[in-house]
């Protein structure tokens, strides 16, 4: 760049996806054995090989994390990208917005090529969620009451209970969607239309320990479903959080407890990377564009139904951004819980053929640090299989918030 | 060294221990005053200083009990001086001060723990919140295993919290989560529950508790309190922890659920606790001590000290009674309908070791009224609060007969018959012919003016109204109604019934629904139009909870039972004409009572349904009722409590300007005690207080401008408003 030169706004351009297949975040689960720098560096190896990328074009890599303690902790993104091949040139950064991580990396990339200070990165997120384990990192939210108590602070299974009650999704609701996600990620699977992103995780000698997402359960019908206990009764009633939820929302009489293992997202462990560049990067490198990142917003929502913020977040991205929702195509709304995709349905009156299509989080896992890059990817690959334009991806996040990125093919 | 006490005894004995006795003269029960401090401090002083001295016992000098605490008044002329030292000297200034003042009970109890000799105490008796504190400075602590001895921080009820390392000494001894829970509670600890927890040593005979405090000592008792170990470890492990995320989150979240947010002190409580056990002990003294100080000053504990300990102590010491009067004490009583409160009554008259002859219209009604207290008594046995003696005892001091004459001997008759005029003039004739001459004749209508009843009664100086409250045994105040002619004597004897019985008066003059039903009226009338507004019940009965009510006004209604509020409706318009109704809620209560025969929980049909099995949920047919149906989120919740609590407010203000209640701490404690008006305000006129009289009249304005003339504030509180007056000084 000349020094004292204006530029005009350059284009952030999505050149490849890569995730590794997500296994089961338990002892007995296929990438227990693999550590969370192992799985961390495995999509930015395989997209550097695959694109004979060349290291020195590579600006940074920003990974997202939401327990980056332990073995994930300091910045797992430096380490990754050294055992991943990229050289001591190339530098990497760890962010957290819990379950956004992943999509806040690629909106953070993309942030610093359309501000021209960057050519070429790698984001993505990571999360071993069997070795490190779900809420490691702590946090004052949940126990310092001077947040926990003003933020009507309860764990995120009974703020989704809160949003199905108040917004009257009962249990046959909930039960029937999560069945929908299981039945869409098995066709998809069937149908191979992951193929192009996930690449099997192999060990030293080549031989595979894991390629397929191993929590999937395809034969789930509504009376197997029918059959768990809720959740979060238990917690709300001895927790005091039930009494919680009543004060953040008066107008609810009693919690309305649907959600269990079922319909909740899965707990699993998994990585995932997407390339982004500016067109002369992209040029520079060899790459062939498949997308354009279009706009992106984040928002602070509703602390106590803390699961909402996928809708206004949209609402804020269609004000800044001119997007309809009309002009979406499809959506990918995470599946934390069914009454978060439930919700999302109700206030865009959408047609639940656009979302989600290829099944989520229900079926196949929610990798915190990982899913909003894995988003990124399917909806792209979904695009492109279905020769559709333009796609939103949204994700809910812990103590109210949400992400939003609108996508559209080149 | 010399050393001059005036709130103990000090002596050495042939081994080199000390012995401290605490005898606050000229009081029966020890308190924390300055005196007390700068004593405690001269000892600690004496101790290190003397080579001879081991160690020191400290012991209360009183035969029943150990100490009260922390003298409140002292507290509460501290933060009095704050406000003054503010105008004076600036806030920066002022808080300094006050901060360094209300901490000086925390710096000498732990200049005691770390002074390097051991100090033990023993406890026989009570045992309340800063001597509490105390105790946890000590470094061993034995307590009586006598059925009176309790040890207890009851600070969270009167709005404040443990202050003197009360918060981190107990959360250094005993589990987090219990820590928590026995604060919070303010409940006191029998011996064997405070071992549970950790918090004392030892328990014995109480003619050991000395020799025993001396042998620790003598055995090397280690002056250096646990904590101040390197390697201490806390009871629950590091908050940070698995162990700490199962305790904390839930903390907060059972902070809320009891306190609605509406009591700082709690917050503060658990806030102390959380800050404290991440530092060491002295760091976390000064932060539970900036917590100390702010609640101190903060306008709940103002309210709450002045109502629930200074206002109600006065009251409960009969500040109201005529004082030229000799006071009564009774042997034997009347009491006339065996019928649900009739036997309330004989209930808490017996008790108190009064006799009570219990007339019904006949003998089978009159038992049935004795079955009744019995249940209540054998309750308490089965729960081990009182003996099988005691019992027996409890039922042979009532006799359940038909014959009046049996009235003859009764110091006091209370009838409390069928509220029906001609049943009640019929009774009072037939009592008065049997009744001694001089005897005071009491009723406990709730209903009917006293001034009508008495015309039944020839002595009109000599009848009095006796309010009590449903149940009896557990409602703690007692209306005293004063008829048009009611006398002095009458007043005064009631006011002495009322003590012996362990209740709380306030002295009411007559006028219809006294005083606390005239309030409730108006919280139900609110609730019932809210609902006809369209507003969804389930937020009206959250509201009024958070609004810090202990019941919702529509759960409530069902409580004291539709059909009675539809003919309290029809008596008050028989009385006042139609202009006394609210229309709205008159075609309200009609339709549910008489077209739908939902009658609240006493038929299973009210606002609520109640099912046999399960909790009691709102009536799915309530949103018919209106046509003005509208979604949660056009309501202002704010506004919803401000409604709920305003209306009684109002009325209160109102009962004070029609010369009803005549002192506004009765008004308070009337309605806290009567029917759970938010304690956190100290009652509804302190609210208007610690609101502000002129703001109190704008935002009545605003709401009678919004929902009608219900709201307009009454002449009293515009005049105090313009001559800046409040109901309390101060």
């Amino acid at each position: 760049m000349r020094p004292g030169k204006e530029e005009p706004m350059a284009d952030a351009f999505i050149y490849d996806h890569v995730r590794t297949p997500r296994g089961r975040g338990k002892p007995d689960g296929a990438l227990h054995e693999v550590t969370a720098l192992a799985l961390a560096a495995h999509p930015l190896r395989e997209i550097r090989t695959r694109q004979a990328l060349d290291p020195k074009l590579v600006d940074d890599v920003v990974l997202g994390c939401v327990d980056p303690v332990g073995e994930a902790g300091g910045n797992i993104a430096r380490a990754a990208a050294l055992v991943a091949g990229y050289g001591i040139t190339v530098p990497g950064m760890q962010i957290n917005r819990f379950c956004a991580s992943g999509l806040d990396a690629i909106n953070f990339a993309a942030s610093q090529i359309m501000a021209g200070q960057q050519n070429l990165a790698l984001a993505g997120g990571i999360e071993s969620m069997s070795r490190v384990g779900i809420g490691a990192s702590g946090g004052a939210w949940a126990a310092d009451p001077t947040i926990a108590i003003p933020a009507f602070f309860m764990p995120q299974g009974i703020s989704a209970d809160l949003i199905a009650t108040k917004y009257g999704f009962s249990r046959q609701d909930v039960d029937a969607y999560a069945v929908e996600s299981q039945k869409r990620a098995d066709a998809a699977w069937r149908e191979g239309r992951f193929k192009q992103s996930v690449v099997p995780v192999r060990d030293i000698n080549g031989l595979i320990i894991l390629d397929h997402d191993e929590h999937r359960r395809p034969d789930t019908t509504t009376q197997t479903l029918g059959a768990l206990k809720p959740s979060f009764a238990q917690m709300a009633e001895q927790g005091g959080f039930g009494a919680v939820a009543l004060q953040a929302h008066p107008d609810v009489e009693a919690l309305n407890h649907v959600h269990h293992a079922g319909n909740s997202s899965g707990i699993v462990d998994g990585a995932a990377a997407v390339l982004i560049g500016s067109r002369e990067a992209g040029v520079a490198a060899g790459l062939k564009p498949r997308a354009k990142i279009r706009a992106f917003a984040n928002i602070g929502s509703d602390p106590a139904l803390m699961l909402t913020g996928p809708v206004d977040v949209t609402q804020k991205l269609l004000r800044q951004s001119g997007f309809k929702i009309s002009d979406i195509d499809l959506f990918e709304v995470n599946e934390a819980f069914a009454s978060v995709v439930l919700r999302y349905l109700q206030a865009f009156d959408l047609d639940p053929a656009q979302v989600n299509v290829n099944g989520g989080a229900i079926a196949m896992g929610h990798p915190l640090g990982a899913t909003g890059a894995i988003l990124v990817g399917t909806v792209l690959d979904e695009l492109e299989r279905s020769n559709k334009t333009t796609a939103l991806i949204t994700l809910c996040i812990g103590a109210g918030m949400g992400t939003a990125t609108i996508i559209e093919r080149v | 060294m010399s050393l001059t006490l005036t709130q103990f005894h000090f002596e050495i004995d042939a081994d080199g221990i000390a012995l401290l006795t605490w005898d606050a003269p000229g009081r029966s029960m020890n308190i924390f005053i300055d005196e007390t401090m700068k004593d405690l401090d001269h000892v600690i002083d004496h101790v290190v200083a003397n080579d001879m001295i081991k160690g020191c016992v400290i012991t209360s000098g009183k035969s029943d009990s150990f100490s009260g605490g922390a003298d409140i008044r002292m507290l509460e002329a501290m933060a009095e001086r704050a406000r003054v030292n503010e105008k004076t000297l600036g806030a920066d200034e002022a808080n300094r001060i006050f901060f360094e003042e209300s901490r000086s009970l925390s710096l000498l109890f732990r200049k005691l723990e770390t002074c390097g000799k051991p100090f033990a105490i023993t406890i026989h008796g009570i045992c309340l919140g800063g001597a509490t504190e105390l105790a946890l400075a000590c470094h061993y602590r034995i307590l009586s295993d006598d059925k009176k001895t309790r040890i207890g921080l009851p600070e969270i009820k009167i709005g404040i919290f443990p202050g003197a390392g009360g918060t981190q000494r107990v959360a250094r001894l005993a589990p987090t989560a219990d820590a928590l829970l026995m604060m919070m509670k303010g409940e006191a600890l029998k011996p064997d529950a405070a071992q549970k927890l950790n918090l004392i040593h030892d328990s014995a005979p109480q003619s050991e508790l000395i020799m025993r405090a001396k042998a620790w000592i003598k055995q090397g008792g280690s002056p250096i309190a646990p904590w101040d170990h390197e390697k201490f470890k806390l009871p629950s492990g590091p908050i940070y922890s698995k162990a700490g995320m199962m305790v904390w989150p839930a903390a907060s979240a059972i902070c809320r659920k009891e306190t609605f947010d509406n009591y700082p002190a709690a917050k503060a409580l658990i806030q102390s606790v959380y800050e404290g056990l991440q530092v060491p002990m002295d760091v976390a003294l000064r932060i539970e001590s900036r917590y100390f100080a702010h609640i101190l000053k903060s306008k709940e504990a103002k309210a709450m000290i002045r109502s629930l300990f200074v206002s109600m102590q006065a009251l409960n010491k009969g500040a109201r009674r005529p004082q030229t009067i000799a006071s009564k004490k009774f042997k034997r009583i009347g009491i006339i309908g065996a019928g649900f409160m009739g036997a309330g009554i004989a209930t808490v008259a017996s008790l108190a070791g009064i006799d009570v002859v219990l007339i019904d219209r006949d003998e089978a009604s009159a038992q049935k009224g004795k079955a009744t207290a019995d249940k209540t008594i054998s309750s308490r046995v089965a729960k081990g609060r009182a003996t099988e003696a005691e019992r027996d005892a409890f039922l042979a001091r009532i006799n359940p007969t038909a014959d009046y004459t049996l009235l003859a001997d009764c110091e006091l008759v209370i009838e409390a018959v069928f509220e029906d005029p001609h049943v009640k003039d019929e009774t009072i004739r037939e009592a008065e012919a049997a009744m001694g001459s001089d005897v005071i004749f009491a009723s406990n209508t709730s209903t009917i003016p006293i001034s009508d009843l008495a015309a039944s009664f020839s002595r009109r100086q000599d009848f009095i109204g006796i309010h009590f409250f449903s149940p009896v045994d557990r409602m703690m105040l007692v209306e005293i109604i004063k008829g048009k002619e009611t006398g002095p004597e009458a007043i005064a004897a009631a006011f002495d019934f009322v003590r012996a019985i362990g209740k709380t008066p306030i002295l009411v003059n007559d006028a219809r629904g006294f005083y606390a039903n005239r309030c409730v009226l108006n919280y139900l009338l609110e609730g019932h139009l809210m609902l006809d507004e369209g507003i969804p019940p389930a937020l009206i009965e959250n509201a009024a909870r958070m609004a810090g009510m202990p019941v919702g006004p529509l759960a409530l209604s069902d409580e004291i039972a539709l059909d009675l509020i539809f003919k309290i409706m029809k008596a008050t318009q028989a009385a006042l004409g139609d202009a006394a109704l609210n229309p709205v809620q008159a075609r309200l209560i009609s339709t549910l009572v008489e077209k739908m025969e939902r009658y609240g929980r006493k038929n299973g049909h009210g606002f609520y349904e109640y099912p046999k099995e399960g909790p009691k949920y709102l009536w799915s047919g309530l949103s018919a009722l209106t046509t003005r149906n509208q979604t949660p989120d056009n309501f202002d919740v704010q506004e919803l409590k401000d409604r709920l609590l305003m209306t009684q407010a109002l009325e209160a203000a109102r009962s004070m300007e029609e010369g009803i209640l005549e002192d506004a701490r009765e008004a308070d404690i009337g309605a806290i005690l009567g029917f759970g008006f938010a304690p956190f305000t100290g009652g509804p006129l302190s609210m208007i207080d610690g609101m502000g009289v002129q703001t109190f009249i704008e935002r009545c304005d605003n709401l009678a401008r919004k929902h009608g003339p219900r709201f307009k504030p009454p002449q009293n509180l515009e005049t105090m408003a313009g001559s800046g007056r409040t109901f309390y000084a101060g």
